[in-house]
C-alpha cells in the first residue's frame, strides 16, 4: 500500500523548547483547513529533507485528540543517531513547511478496558498525553507512572500533575526512585489494561513483569519506535524493479528504496508494524535483523527481512522489491 | 420534497421502484461476464457526477421511504440497533462524518452549524432540526450512531480494532442480506465471516482482515456484493425469515420480471478517527429484473453471470430453487453479442 495519497502539507506554527533535549513543534494545516481528529497513541510521520537526504521519522502525536486546529510533536534530540532529531532541533522554525503523514495508530486504547494502567519512561511520555485527554474528556478511568531522569527533563510533568493530580506518579533516577512494578500490577482492579512506552529496557521489564505475574498478553500493550541504525555502507539489488542501489552509513535500507523511486510499503518505520516485511530472493552474507516484528525462528532462516531498521553485510543481497 | 423523494413501501403493498434515472445509475456490480469472489477492494474516491459513487454517502430518491422502513423495523426489534458500551466513541466519530459530509455533499437538504462542541443539525428531507453537544448523549434522543443512521439509508456496523483484529462491537442493520446483528454481535472478523463457502480456502479473510488492519484515515475503500431477493424487501433478516423465506416459493414465469430483484450492496470501510474503529457501511440497492433488462448490456450480462455461478454460491445467496426459471427470464434478453468492459451502461 502506497502511503504517498495520505500527506497532509503543513506548517511549523511554534516551536517551543522544553529543556535541553526536548522541543515541542506545532503543524497547522497550510491550507488553513481543519486537521483531522485522530485517536490517542497515533502517530505521524514528518518528512524532512536533510541537506539532500529524505528523512522520515515517525513521532507520536501529544496534542489533545480532539483540537484540530493543529497537532504537536515531541522530539528528543538524538546527538548520537542518524540526524532526523537534530534536523528537526537545529533547522526547522516557524514558518518552514514540512508534510506530515495522515495518523496512524499502532499503540491505541483497549477501550474495553475497566482502568487504563500506562508506563511512561523518558519521552516515552508523549502518546500517553493524548490519550488521557481522551480518556479524561470520556471520564475513563486512568494513572500514569512516569520515569524521568531527573526533574529539569521531565517534560509536562508539572503540567500532567496540575491537570491530573495524584492519577500522574512521577519517578526521577537521579534520585534513586523506581517504579515499584511488582506491587503495582499486583494491585490493579480485573480489566485493567497497562500500556508502557519508554526505552527498550523499560518496555522488556515491564513485558516479563506482567507475564511472569500472569497478565493476559491482550491487557499488555507496549510501543517501541526503533530510529533506525546505523552503519557500513552496502549495496542491495532489487529483483522485481532490476536495480542496484547503495544504503549509505547513516540511512536506512527503507530510505535507500524510496530514494531510488521505488514505491515501498510502510507506516511505523521502526520496526515495529511489519508493513515493510520484504522477501529476500537470495542472500549471501549477514542480515542484520533490527526490528522486533519477525520472529526469531524467521530471523534464523533469512528469508525476510524488515528494510526500515535491518541492514546487511556481505557479499550480495537480492531483495523481491 | 414531495418531488425529490418517492412515496413507496418495502412491505405489504410493495410500491418501491426505480425512476429511469435511478435505473441508470443503479450500481450494477458485475465489470464483466463472470462472477467469483475476491478481494476486490478499490479506494472509496469520488466517482462520476450523479454516480452512486459521486459522494461519500449517496442519497437518492428512496431516501424518505427507506428511513421510515427502518424505523418500523425498529418499533418491531430494537435488538437491531446494538451498541457495547466501549463503542460509543466510534458512534460519534460516524457522527460527525455522516453529518460533515452530507451537509457538504447535499447543502440544499442537509445544514450543520457547529459553534466548538455545540451543534446545530437540519435534516429537511426528514424535517428534524436538532441542537446538541457533541460528545454527550444525554443531548440526543438517541446514541450518536443510532441517531445518525436513522437518518441515513444502508446498514452500518462499527469494528472495534484491538489484539491484531476486528470486533463487530456496534451495529445498525434493518437492511440486510439474511444474517443478525443480535447473533454476531461481539464476533472477531473470522467469526462473523464463517458461513461464507469457498472464499475461506482460498484465504481471502486472512488477507482482507491484513488489509483492513493497515486501512488508513482518509482513504477509504469499498467493494460490492450481491445476491437476489423475491420482493423489494430491504429487511430480509433471520428474525423474520418465516414471513420472506416461504415467498421463494411462490415466484411463477408471469411475475418474476416483477418480484426478482437484483440486490446490491455498495459496502466501504472507512477508519475512524477519534476511536481507531472501522465503520462499515453496507449500501442496499434494489432492482426489478424487469427494470434491469431496460438496460441491454446488463441484461446478457446477468444471463451470463447466473448461468455460470458455482451451484454452492447459488445455494448460500438463496436463489438455487429458482435459477432454472431466472435463466429462462433472462435468457430473452442475452442474444449473445459481447458486452462492453466496466460496470455502466453503454
Amino acid at each position: 500500500m502506497s502511503m504517498s495519497h495520505n500527506k497532509i502539507p503543513v506548517t511549523v506554527a511554534e516551536v517551543v523548547t522544553l529543556n535541553p533535549l526536548i522541543k515541542r513543534f506545532r503543524f497547522v494545516r497550510r491550507d488553513g483547513a481543519s486537521l483531522p481528529a485522530f485517536s490517542g497513541g497515533a502517530h505521524v510521520v514528518v518528512e524532512m529533507d536533510d541537506h539532500g537526504t529524505r528523512r522520515m521519522n515517525p513521532y507520536s502525536l501529544m496534542s489533545a485528540p480532539s483540537d484540530t486546529t493543529g497537532y504537536e510533536i515531541s522530539v528528543r534530540r538524538d546527538d548520537v543517531g542518524r540526524g532526523g532529531s537534530l534536523y528537526l532541533h537545529q533547522h526547522v522554525k516557524v514558518g518552514d513547511d514540512l508534510v506530515i503523514s495522515a495518523p496512524v495508530n499502532l499503540f491505541g486504547l483497549d477501550l474495553q478496558a475497566k482502568k487504563h494502567l500506562m508506563l511512561a519512561g523518558g519521552i516515552g511520555i508523549t502518546p500517553f498525553i493524548a490519550q488521557m485527554a481522551l480518556l479524561s474528556a470520556m471520564a475513563g478511568r486512568f494513572e500514569l507512572h512516569y520515569a524521568a531522569r531527573n526533574p529539569g527533563l521531565a517534560a509536562y510533568a508539572d503540567d500532567l500533575r496540575a491537570r491530573y493530580g495524584d492519577r500522574v506518579q512521577l519517578y526521577y533516577d537521579d534520585q534513586d526512585q523506581k517504579i515499584a512494578l511488582a506491587p503495582l500490577l499486583a494491585g490493579q482492579p480485573l480489566g485493567t489494561h497497562l500500556y508502557v512506552c519508554g526505552p527498550k529496557g523499560m518496555i522488556d521489564w515491564v513485558r516479563r513483569t506482567a507475564t511472569d505475574m500472569g497478565w493476559p498478553q491482550q491487557c499488555v500493550h507496549y510501543e517501541e519506535f526503533l530510529a533506525p541504525p546505523t552503519g557500513k555502507p552496502f549495496q542491495v539489488e532489487l529483483a522485481a524493479s532490476q536495480k542496484t542501489i547503495t544504503v549509505g552509513p547513516d540511512q536506512s535500507l527503507l530510505e535507500a528504496i524510496e530514494a531510488a523511486g521505488v514505491d515501498a510499503p510502510y507506516l511505523c518505520r521502526g520496526g515495529a508494524c511489519g508493513q515493510c516485511e520484504t522477501d529476500v530472493v537470495s542472500c549471501d552474507g549477514h542480515i542484520q535483523h533490527h526490528d522486533h516484528w519477525l520472529s526469531d525462528e524467521e530471523k534464523a532462516t533469512g528469508h525476510k527481512i524488515m528494510p526500515c531498521v535491518s541492514r546487511f553485510e556481505g557479499r550480495s543481497l537480492v531483495l523481491d522489491r | 420534497m414531495g418531488l425529490d423523494f418517492n412515496q413507496e413501501t418495502f412491505r405489504n403493498d410493495f410500491t418501491f421502484r426505480n425512476s429511469p434515472k435511478a435505473i441508470r445509475r443503479f450500481p450494477f456490480p458485475f465489470h464483466e461476464d463472470g462472477y467469483m469472489y475476491s478481494v476486490n477492494l478499490e479506494p472509496h474516491v469520488p466517482g462520476p457526477k450523479g454516480s452512486v459513487f459521486e459522494h461519500t454517502f449517496d442519497v437518492d430518491e428512496h431516501y424518505v421511504a427507506e428511513m421510515r422502513d427502518r424505523a418500523l423495523v425498529l418499533a418491531e426489534d430494537p435488538l437491531r440497533c446494538q451498541s457495547l458500551p466501549h463503542m460509543t466513541l466510534a458512534g460519534w466519530d460516524l457522527l460527525e462524518l455522516i453529518m460533515t459530509s452530507k451537509a457538504r455533499d447535499y447543502p440544499h437538504w442537509f445544514e450543520l452549524h457547529k459553534q466548538g462542541d455545540k451543534w446545530h443539525w437540519i435534516n429537511k428531507p426528514l424535517e428534524i432540526e436538532q441542537k446538541f453537544t457533541f460528545g454527550d448523549e444525554t443531548t440526543l434522543p438517541y446514541g450518536p450512531m443510532e441517531y445518525i443512521t436513522r437518518q441515513t439509508q444502508g446498514d452500518f456496523s462499527l469494528q472495534d480494532h484491538r489484539d491484531d483484529n476486528l470486533w463487530m462491537d456496534a451495529g445498525m442493520i434493518t437492511t440486510q442480506a439474511d444474517w443478525s446483528l443480535d447473533f454476531d454481535v461481539g464476533m472477531s472478523f473470522h467469526e462473523w465471516h464463517a458461513p461464507v463457502p469457498l472464499a475461506h480456502e482460498k484465504g481471502i479473510f486472512d488477507r482482507a482482515l491484513k488489509f483492513l488492519l493497515n486501512l488508513q484515515l482518509g482513504a477509504p475503500v469499498r467493494r460490492f456484493n450481491w445476491t437476489m431477493t423475491v420482493d423489494p424487501l430491504l429487511d430480509t433478516s433471520p428474525e423474520t425469515y418465516p414471513q420472506w423465506g416461504p415467498t421463494r416459493a411462490s415466484l411463477t414465469p408471469e411475475t418474476i420480471g416483477k418480484r426478482m430483484h437484483l440486490r446490491v450492496e455498495l459496502q466501504t470501510l472507512i477508519r475512524l478517527p477519534r476511536s481507531n474503529a472501522i465503520a462499515f457501511p453496507i449500501r442496499c440497492y434494489l432492482i426489478k429484473f424487469d427494470e434491469l433488462v431496460t438496460v441491454p448490456k446488463w441484461g446478457r450480462r446477468l444471463h451470463r453471470v447466473i448461468r455460470d455461478l458455482p451451484e454452492e454460491l447459488a445455494v448460500y445467496k438463496g436463489f438455487a430453487r429458482n435459477r432454472p426459471m431466472m435463466l429462462d427470464y433472462l435468457a430473452q434478453y442475452d442474444d449473445g453479442t459481447p458486452t462492453s468492459p466496466g460496470i455502466w451502461p453503454d
